[in-house]
């Protein structure tokens, strides 16, 4: 059996397999079932929708050529709005994916590690049941920081400038510059770069603590700068 | 001829030496597309990208292209002509049928071109390592399907107990197929999420434990007697090997994710299994150096030999870090860092390239029929490629340690970045004398190739080894 083609065959290369796959593969599957995926469209929130519109007052005009201009009736202009808003996530989580940003940059918190000061809240399984996340984007290498708690802690100006050339904002940086996400300059961001930024800025938006600030503690009296008696 | 060759076959009609030089050819080449995206991403680290801000040179891009060249382009071309000299060989039957061979030749060229061509204009797919355009992967199975049944054939019909290399062999037919659907079907296309991850991490894991490592040790186990002229050590030992591999190794997968949010009880099955493993290693390990023992000096004088157990010593040095790295406490400190970067390339060139680069030390001057134009710069292979994988993997592991700590220390990010830049220029050094070792090779064989002197091949029997 131990040396027999049918042994090799059907033991250790069907029946080993078969047991790894189904206890480390369909057992969470299982587990998660009650969880439903969510689509594109039931991602959008409050907070991203207000990055999405604050793209469009910021660069009109690379807006419209992207996305077009809104519609003039209430209901409509809603639904226009998430409808742009979701096929912006869309491409942008596929240039996202294209250029390897994943490779660089994790997209989950652990709770070891002094993660949760840095990062915020420790993931959980809920984030990740989306159709954003097939593949999961957990990632395995940070040469950047962890996005998964990004969105709204920076301006989208500053994610323009530095998707352009992150050595203006952060000295030294080993961040490629990816000028073609934009026409020529930085406050001309295209398609492209408009669905990047919007993506990142999804990143986080759906937790309580959006947007998450290292080191942000609540003002008390103390540290303000009162007259000194 | 005496009526010998009747009975048994001749090797121009076992083996497609003409294939075998293809692939290896191809092999070199994808290697040597993959150090430069290697060579691209390491300058871009250090801040000196050539072609920054040039859309198809993008340094994210090309370290998909590093990786996956590496993996389908280097590893499968170089094992596929090793299978070709191997398999018929051994079971002394050839392929099932040579146009089928030459079909899936071409067919995996176009393959491993068109995920090259379809990362650099960013079409990756969210997978490590299975990055291929989602539009190849149908096509690269089919390609692996069509490998299993041309190697399978022979094996086939073969009777009674087989030899240890086609256990390996075989298995890994199997499980390459099962790992590349599981792989890049399941998270794509049926599960989202945390599942995906566990089968993300399976999908890693099995394909340097399925698919590289069966081919790797099913090689050794074939070559090494060949070259040592005397039989593996123990018997018994190679039975644990195999068996413990095929039964821990698929369980692994999930240790690449740990603290994530995958359940606990698989993330502690996966980092105990990988621990099992370690010793099945061990193991494996210590009848190859028990097949040595008293033919030392064979390191010294016979090339692929140095090759082999080099790749061997580095093979056990990495089981040994996994099994450390694995738990649960040294995971909270490297975990992202480069000392996994460290890792990985230590075993795919440390252990799986330099086996493939020993096989190719000893089978280039067969099958052009011409000794190596220079011993010494097969010597200068050795060296640069040795000493700049220990280099490399050494320093990016000491600095991988720099990195969890000054995060953990929750120092600036920026802070981290620093502590890394002399690791990193390091890192560009070792690199080069990698690729350094591999522009030296390429110069060999074009030099044996124009060569005039003819090698007397006998083709009956098994050819003494290359030096």
């Amino acid at each position: 059996m131990f040396e027999s083609k049918s042994g090799i065959l059907f033991i250790a290369g069907v029946a080993f397999f078969a047991i790894a796959f189904l206890s480390n593969a369909v057992v969470p599957a299982l587990m998660y079932r009650d969880l439903p995926e969510q689509t594109v469209e039931e991602l959008i929130n409050g907070n991203l929708r207000y990055q999405f519109e604050d793209l469009a007052r910021r660069y009109p005009d690379s807006f419209n050529e992207a996305f077009g201009e809104p519609p003039g009736g209430e209901a409509e202009h809603d639904a226009w709005w998430n409808d742009k808003c979701a096929e912006a996530l869309r491409v942008g989580h596929r240039i996202y994916t294209g250029e390897g940003c994943w490779h660089c940059h994790s997209q989950f918190v652990r709770p070891v590690s002094n993660e949760e000061e840095r990062w915020g809240p420790v993931s959980a399984t809920w984030e990740y049941q989306n159709e954003l996340q097939r593949p999961v984007l957990f990632g395995t290498r940070r040469v950047g920081p962890d996005l998964s708690r990004e969105g709204g802690r920076r301006s989208n100006d500053w994610h323009a400038v530095h998707f352009f050339d992150p050595e203006t904002l952060s000295t030294d940086s080993p961040m490629p510059a990816y000028p073609w996400l934009f026409d020529g300059s930085p406050d001309r961001p295209n398609k492209r770069g408009l669905a990047l930024i919007t993506y990142v800025q999804w990143l986080g938006s759906w937790l309580e603590s959006y947007p998450y600030y290292e080191d942000d503690e609540p003002t008390s009296l103390r540290d303000l700068e009162l007259p000194v008696e | 001829m005496s009526d010998d060759s009747t009975a048994k076959p001749r090797h121009e009609d076992l083996v497609d030496q003409r294939l075998v030089c293809w692939y290896f050819a191809a092999a070199l080449t994808f290697l040597f597309i993959s150090m430069l995206g290697g060579m691209l991403m390491a300058l871009q680290l250090v801040r000196h990208n050539p072609f920054a801000g040039i859309e198809i040179f993008s340094p994210g891009r090309w370290r998909m292209i590093h990786t996956n060249a590496v993996a389908y382009g280097f590893l499968a071309n170089g094992f596929l002509g090793c299978l070709h000299w191997a398999v018929p060989r051994l079971t002394l039957r050839p392929v099932l049928d040579r146009r089928l061979s030459v079909l899936i030749f071409i067919a995996w060229q176009a393959v491993v071109l068109a995920t090259a061509g379809g990362l650099a204009f960013g079409q990756a797919q969210a997978l490590e390592w299975g990055e291929t355009p989602t539009w190849i992967d149908p096509v690269a199975q089919v390609g692996l399907l069509l490998v299993a049944i041309n190697f399978m054939a022979p094996i086939s019909k073969m009777s009674g107990p087989l030899y240890v290399t086609l256990w390996y062999f075989l298995a890994a037919f199997i499980w390459t197929f099962l790992t590349y659907a599981m792989g890049n079907f399941v998270p794509e296309y049926f599960v989202a999420g945390t599942s995906a991850g566990a089968v993300g991490g399976l999908f890693i894991h099995d394909l340097v434990g399925l698919f590289v490592t069966p081919l790797g040790w099913g090689l050794m186990y074939y070559f090494v007697p060949i070259l040592l002229k005397k039989p593996i050590w123990s018997h018994g030992l190679s039975l644990v090997g195999f068996w413990g591999l095929a039964f821990f190794y698929p369980l692994q997968g999930i240790h690449h994710f740990l603290y994530t949010p995958i359940p606990m009880f698989l993330q502690y099955g996966a980092v105990i299994s990988t621990i099992a493993v370690e010793l099945v290693v061990t193991t494996v390990v210590i009848n190859f150096f028990g097949t040595i023992w008293g033919s030392g000096s064979a390191v010294k004088h016979n090339l692929p030999i140095r090759w082999f157990y080099t790749g061997m010593v580095f093979y056990f040095l990495t089981c040994f870090q996994c099994a450390l790295q694995v738990t649960m406490t040294f995971q909270a400190l490297i975990h992202f860092t480069d000392w996994v970067v460290g890792h990985a390339h230590l075993v795919m060139f440390g252990v799986f390239s330099m086996w493939i680069l020993g096989i190719m030390t000893y089978l280039f001057p067969l099958l052009i029929g011409r000794d190596w134009y220079s011993r010494k710069l097969c010597e200068w292979h050795f060296w640069l490629s040795a000493v700049g994988i220990f280099v490399m993997a050494g320093d990016l592991i000491l600095g991988g340690l720099f990195q969890g700590w000054s995060w953990a220390a929750l120092q600036p990010w920026d802070a981290s970045v620093e502590v890394s830049f002399p690791f990193w220029f390091v890192r560009v050094f070792a690199g080069l004398a990698m690729f350094g070792g591999l522009l030296v090779f390429l110069y060999n064989i074009w030099m044996t190739w124009r060569g005039e002197e003819e090698l007397a091949v006998d083709s009956a029997t098994v050819p003494a080894p290359a030096s």
